[in-house]
């Protein structure tokens, strides 16, 4: 079995390698002020900024890379993250020149390939969720939900009804965002049980269900990974009340070519290109959020939008009734063109079997875990789709070694650990999606891991709670980071 | 589909046999039974067929090529996304799988290599906007506008907020977005026509009890200085409003910091420090504000310096969260989540390459470039350059009102030479005339400047 242990570089911050007079940098040309600037205009005080050479920069920035777990070193199985493996050719496509020496402001006449590119990827991702028209440009998913959410907004002002219809019905087991962005967008946030199967308790939305209902937010699968089934009542039911359906793509992988939001009846769509598209994370970002919309909604998406006349294509400004910018230019484009290439790649039975294999990983992985003592799969007659939520509740009552504590351990053995506490409906939550990109070995790995740290937690359950001990760092205090006597977010700051 | 797929391990047939049998299903068909059947029949994709990682490279390498990048001909487009240098050490940096594969650090303990570098990222942006605190990134620039009207809306209880008249179209329509759900009202101040300086006059008569921001960019959209800054901080402060400067950061080694100002909030566009230009992304929104009390109402993700539990090092771990909408929800200061977290590595990257004597320098490269091409263009007949009397950095307008020419057709005439004239104001700003921005950075060489020079002469000429 492998073993891990992270990298302890102890790597001192940049700045406090920094030396007076040492560069980093190679500039053009002899320096030879030329212009007087008024020196009212001029900046007084030097910013505290680094003074080191290229090697120190590259070797600083190395050792904290290796102080740094990736999808490439091991499985990731951040539920709703879709952490899966980003293919390398993506990263050679996206180091072209083409791409990244292009100015957004060029002649449509110049960038014909980047926008025919854009153009067809708005085309495939219209297919893809079963909807009519794409705005590539909400910068991560969060985006796109505020831009469906004021999507929203303008439909209802044109039917006359804002001023009444000022609520979007969330579940509980609903992402943070889409009470986030729901609000940002100016409407109250309504917030429904789940049932007994972990799903839209439909009688609980017939009765938050009004004149005042703007629409629901769901994400289907939901976050415990199973498929809402009474979606087409639950569409039925938000229409009749005059409401819209917004559909978090956050959770889209396991639908590939397998249930089209559209067909579920959903009005506006926003996709996470990062998660479902190989994109890579980045650390945080950037990701791309683009959302498709159905006809009756088209005229609202953001400008522009990528259009095409025979072979020329062109950025479409004429939309009068347009939610109008949210953001600057036409969206992360480089990360679009990554997921153009990766839509390419895989093709139509690849995509499809993408959802498969996840699905596939989800479900043997959860049958597995569920066996491990002291977790537990709720909703156990349910078949997941792409991720799952165990309860380590069981796990913490009899040994004290929580759902943290855990996943803590699973670091120890180089495993990055689930999303934890989350969803909000679940005692002692580990959401876990290992996407399709992993092996039966790794999962296999996995399980052995979570096998191997049950066993400890029974054992000698202050071992556990002692995890991690192979990461760059020991556990870390978090209060401290937040406390205000304490805190310390810069490194001029007294800590 | 029965071939084994490269990035499905599980796709090939024993394996996935093997664990369908784990789970008592004989078809992976059974894993979909749950979805209604409706759904399930009409949800076939109308894609094309898979291709090799060979034929995909070579197709949309095929389609790349069929743009013009600015490597091969001059460009002095600017406006919101500039050309600068990205030195090589950063996008080596950038490359490094370790933080690409990476997400949002939320097993710190495994993570600790980019959240240092985003607690440096973040001690850097302070520092080069003067301001206490810095997040660790928004999407860009106009986003980071529109939060921070809604920031300065809940901080101060009030309802409108002020902005200059020439402010980038994007960037004022964007705060429009995002001001409108949250009632607050955008109110345009008058600049003066003959330098760009914020009309003391209007600003006076516009700012009341009910302003909860005054917005004022330096340098501007434009490319001048604006010398009143600190007085209409000033204003706003005596009017109980927050004060919030965008400036370019790479202004900032030279020209006064926001801080020095006296701006209670700090935003701008981070794509200049080492980012690429991408054809307008991803970009970076920065923002850094100027004590605590703003600290608790500043969106986007914080990183914050602690130590482990048994004290024994330093540590770091996103600190304040209950600002975020993953445990605040509809309470959140934003929604933000995936934020540019690569693009603000490759920012301190660079910014640890420049230091402070390097930005400096570029920067009065910068200022003697863009000087010299103005200078060059006076001396055409017919062009009046800069437009504004006031102190330029980077970016400038010429005037071409009297050349007979608009300055699309200049435009035109210059793309048959390979050259990639300003943006045209003309759509956004009628009262300037025919007229166009021009950006000039330390990447253009006085070969690409004279080329400008000779081909705009030649232009006038042909008349």
């Amino acid at each position: 079995m492998m073993t891990f242990k992270q990298a302890q570089w102890n790597e001192p911050l940049i700045i406090e390698r920094s030396r007076e007079g040492t560069v980093g940098f190679s500039l053009p040309g002899p320096e030879k002020p030329t212009v007087d600037v008024p020196v009212e205009l001029l900046r007084k005080k030097r910013p505290q900024l680094p003074e080191v050479s290229e090697t120190d920069v590259i070797r600083h920035y190395v050792r904290l890379s290796q102080e740094n777990y990736g999808v490439d070193l091991g499985i990731y199985p951040l539920g709703s993250c879709t952490m899966k493996y980003n293919p390398k050719v993506l990263d050679k496509i996206v180091a072209s020149a083409k791409i990244q020496d292009l100015h957004p402001l060029q002649d449509a006449g110049s960038v014909q390939g980047i926008l025919r590119i854009l153009r067809e990827l708005s085309e495939w991702l219209a297919e893809i969720v079963g909807l009519d028209k794409v705005s590539l440009q909400p910068a991560a998913g969060a985006q796109g939900e505020f831009a469906g959410a004021m999507i929203m907004r303008a439909f209802h002002k044109q039917n006359g009804d804002l001023d009444s219809r000022d609520e979007i019905i969330v579940p509980d087991s609903a992402h943070g965002t889409n009470p986030a962005s729901a609000t940002m967008a100016g409407f109250k946030v309504v917030e429904i049980p789940s049932n007994t199967d972990g799903c839209v308790d439909t009688d609980a939305l017939r009765a938050s269900l009004s004149h005042r209902t703007a629409g629901l937010m769901l994400t289907n699968p939901n976050t415990l990974g199973i498929f809402e089934a009474d979606i087409l009542e639950i569409a039925r039911l938000v229409h009749e009340a005059g409401g819209l359906l917004y559909y978090d793509g956050a959770n889209l992988n396991a639908m590939l070519g397998k249930a089209k939001p559209g067909r579920m009846g959903f009005d506006i769509v926003h996709i996470n290109i990062h998660k479902t598209f190989g994109t890579p994370h980045g650390g945080g970002g950037p990701g791309s959020g683009p959302i498709a919309v159905s006809k009756k909604l088209e005229e609202f998406l953001p400008v522009p939008t990528v259009e095409r006349d025979r072979d020329t294509y062109y950025l479409d400004f004429n939309r009068p009734n347009s939610i109008g910018k949210i953001r600057s230019f036409w969206g992360n484009s480089s990360v679009l063109l990554r997921a153009y290439a990766y839509i390419m790649m895989m093709g139509r039975d690849g995509l499809e079997e993408v959802a498969e294999i996840s699905v596939l990983n989800a479900n043997y992985l959860a049958k597995k875990l569920s066996q491990v003592r002291g977790l537990e799969l709720p909703f156990p007659h349910k078949i997941r789709k792409h991720e799952f939520v165990l309860s380590a509740a069981k796990m913490a009552h009899e040994t004290g070694v929580t759902a943290a504590h855990l996943s803590k351990r699973l670091l120890d053995s180089g495993i990055h650990a689930p999303t934890v506490y989350f969803p909000l409906i679940v005692d002692e939550a580990m959401m876990i999606e290992p996407t399709e990109t992993v092996s039966k070995q790794e999962l296999d790995e996995f399980i052995a891991a979570f096998s191997k740290a049950s066993t400890e937690a029974y054992a000698n359950p202050d071992a556990v709670k002692d995890s991690p001990k192979n990461t760059a760092v020991t556990r870390i205090d978090e209060a401290r980071a937040s406390h205000p006597k304490t805190m310390q977010l810069t490194w001029k700051q007294k800590g | 589909m029965n071939e084994p797929h490269p990035f499905m391990p599980n796709s090939a047939r024993r394996i996935k046999e093997e664990m369908l049998h784990d789970l008592g299903a004989r078809y992976v068909e059974a894993l979909f039974g749950d979805i209604p059947e409706p759904i399930r029949k009409s949800s076939t994709l109308n894609l094309p067929s898979a291709r090799s990682e060979m034929e995909t490279k070579r197709v949309v390498e095929d389609l790349l090529s069929r743009n013009l990048s600015t490597r091969e001909v001059v460009s002095f487009l600017g406006g919101g996304v500039w050309p600068h240098y990205v030195p090589a050490a950063v996008d080596e940096i950038v490359s490094r799988s370790e933080f690409l594969t990476s997400y949002t650090p939320y097993q710190p303990e495994i993570s600790q290599g980019m959240l240092q570098a985003l607690f440096e990222y973040q001690s850097m942006i302070a520092e080069l906007m003067g301001m206490e605190f810095a997040n660790s990134s928004l999407y860009d620039w106009a986003t980071a506008l529109g939060e921070a009207a809604r920031m300065a809306s809940r901080v101060t209880g009030r309802d409108e907020f002020l902005v200059p008249h020439y402010v980038q179209p994007d960037r004022i329509q964007t705060l429009k977005t995002f001001c409108e759900p949250a009632r607050i009202r955008v109110v345009e101040v008058e600049q003066d026509k003959r330098t760009g300086a914020l009309l003391d006059g209007d600003l006076q008569e516009k700012i009341s009890s009910k302003t909860a921001g005054v917005y004022v960019e330096n340098p501007s959209y434009l490319g001048f200085l604006e010398v009143g800054m600190k007085r209409v901080g000033e204003i706003a402060h005596q009017k109980g409003a927050l004060f919030i400067v965008g400036a370019d950061p790479m202004s900032l080694g030279l020209f006064a910091s926001p801080g020095e100002l006296g701006a209670d909030i700090a935003i701008g566009e981070g794509q200049p420090l080492g980012n690429h230009m991408n054809y307008g992304g991803p970009l970076l929104g920065l923002f850094a504000c100027g004590d605590e009390r703003l600290l608790r109402q500043m969106p986007g993700r914080l990183i914050g310096k602690t130590t482990t539990k048994d004290g024994s090092s330093k540590a770091f771990t996103m600190a304040l969260q209950t600002r975020e909408q993953h445990i605040r929800r509809e309470k959140a200061t934003s929604n933000i989540c995936t934020n540019e977290a690569l693009c603000a590595l490759a920012a301190a990257t660079y910014l640890s390459l420049l230091g402070p004597g390097g930005l400096e320098r570029l920067g009065k490269i910068i200022l003697d470039n863009s000087h010299y091409t103005m200078q060059q263009l006076r001396e055409l007949e017919g062009l009046k350059v800069p437009l504004f009397e006031a102190q330029h950095f980077k970016e400038f307008v010429v005037g071409f009102d009297r050349t007979g020419l608009t300055a699309s057709q200049i435009n035109a005439e210059l793309a048959k030479r390979g050259i990639q004239g300003g943006i045209c104001l003309h759509d956004q700003f009628p009262e300037l005339g025919q007229s166009a921005l021009y950006c000039v950075t330390e990447c253009h060489t006085r070969g690409d400047i004279d080329r400008l020079i000779a081909a705009i002469r030649a232009i006038l000429g042909e008349r």
